[in-house]
């Protein structure tokens, strides 16, 4: 995967957490993930069509995704439930819609799917092309969480 | 500005509904109502005195578009001012809110206090 995909995709991350949620999370180095394991306990998961071609996946330790809910929401939640999983969908959907935004400016033009939102232990996260994907790894207080990317060249 | 408008949100999404109630009470906007979706919306506004409609672009059985022409289509609720929720400005999309009469539109992610300037510019501008 060529790596000017991945700054769109940080940068959007941080930009709907620091809006939506006010937390500020610490991005950590970006590796390369061969498998389909969830880094989480609650990931979403939005197909990627145009220009480019892929998946965006987003999984959130529980202790992260409760307190980024929590605050998106103005309540004090205390585990995963319908609300989180709501959100978990739209978080993913706000996150591809600004980095497409961004990648748009960069000359690539991509739709994207509909969410879906997977929760529980040892979950899978099962990329369009298949893999292997970037992770960018990101922290907040209470857990971490990961963006799981992988984009290819769209169909020709 | 008055801080006691009725405010409808529609959005098909009950968390997102939650998170802009919870952007708008940050900003002093207690006096809020809920649709579901744009039909929902329609009803609620003809049983109710609303004073301003937020509702989000894409949703099931009635589009937020669709909702606005509605609304623009109806002697008693074509004054209401109507701001649009959209997760991405694609152009076509704001053109066609435009011309069917939106307030103004916002583009998620935003936070209380962007929300707040484009409500009080929809109100200030009436």
């Amino acid at each position: 995967m060529d790596v000017r995909f991945i700054n769109p995709f940080l940068d959007a991350t941080e930009n709907v957490l620091r809006t939506m949620a006010f937390v500020e999370p610490k991005v950590g180095k970006p590796y390369l993930k061969k498998d389909n394991a969830a880094k989480g306990d609650i990931s979403g998961i939005i197909g990627l069509t145009g220009d480019l071609r892929g998946s965006l996946g987003l999984s959130f330790s529980e202790a992260c995704i409760v307190r980024i809910v929590s605050n998106m929401l103005g309540e004090s939640l205390t585990g995963i439930d319908n609300d989180v999983k709501d959100a978990v969908g739209e978080i993913t959907n706000m996150i591809s819609g600004v980095a497409r935004k961004k990648l748009e400016s960069e000359g690539f033009s991509i739709t994207a799917a509909i969410p879906t939102v997977v929760a529980g232990k040892s979950h899978s996260i099962v990329h369009v092309l298949g893999g292997p994907s970037i992770i960018i790894p990101f922290e907040i207080e209470e857990g971490p969480f990961v963006v799981d990317v992988c984009l290819g060249n769209g169909p020709t | 500005m008055d801080k006691s408008i009725r405010i409808l949100i529609v959005d098909d999404f009950a968390t997102m509904r939650k998170v802009i109630r919870n952007l708008l009470k940050q900003v002093g906007y207690e006096n809020i109502v809920e649709a579901e979706d744009g039909a929902i919306a329609l009803r609620t506004l003809k049983a109710q005195k609303v004073d301003f409609v937020i509702s989000d672009w894409n949703m099931p059985n009635m589009s937020g578009l669709e909702l606005l022409k509605a609304v623009r289509a109806d002697e008693e609720l074509n004054a209401t001012p109507f701001l649009m929720v959209t997760a991405e400005a694609l152009q076509e999309n704001v053109i066609a809110a435009v011309k069917a009469g939106v307030s103004n539109y916002i583009v998620k992610p935003f936070t209380a206090e962007v929300l707040n300037s484009k409500i009080e510019k929809i109100l200030g501008s009436l």
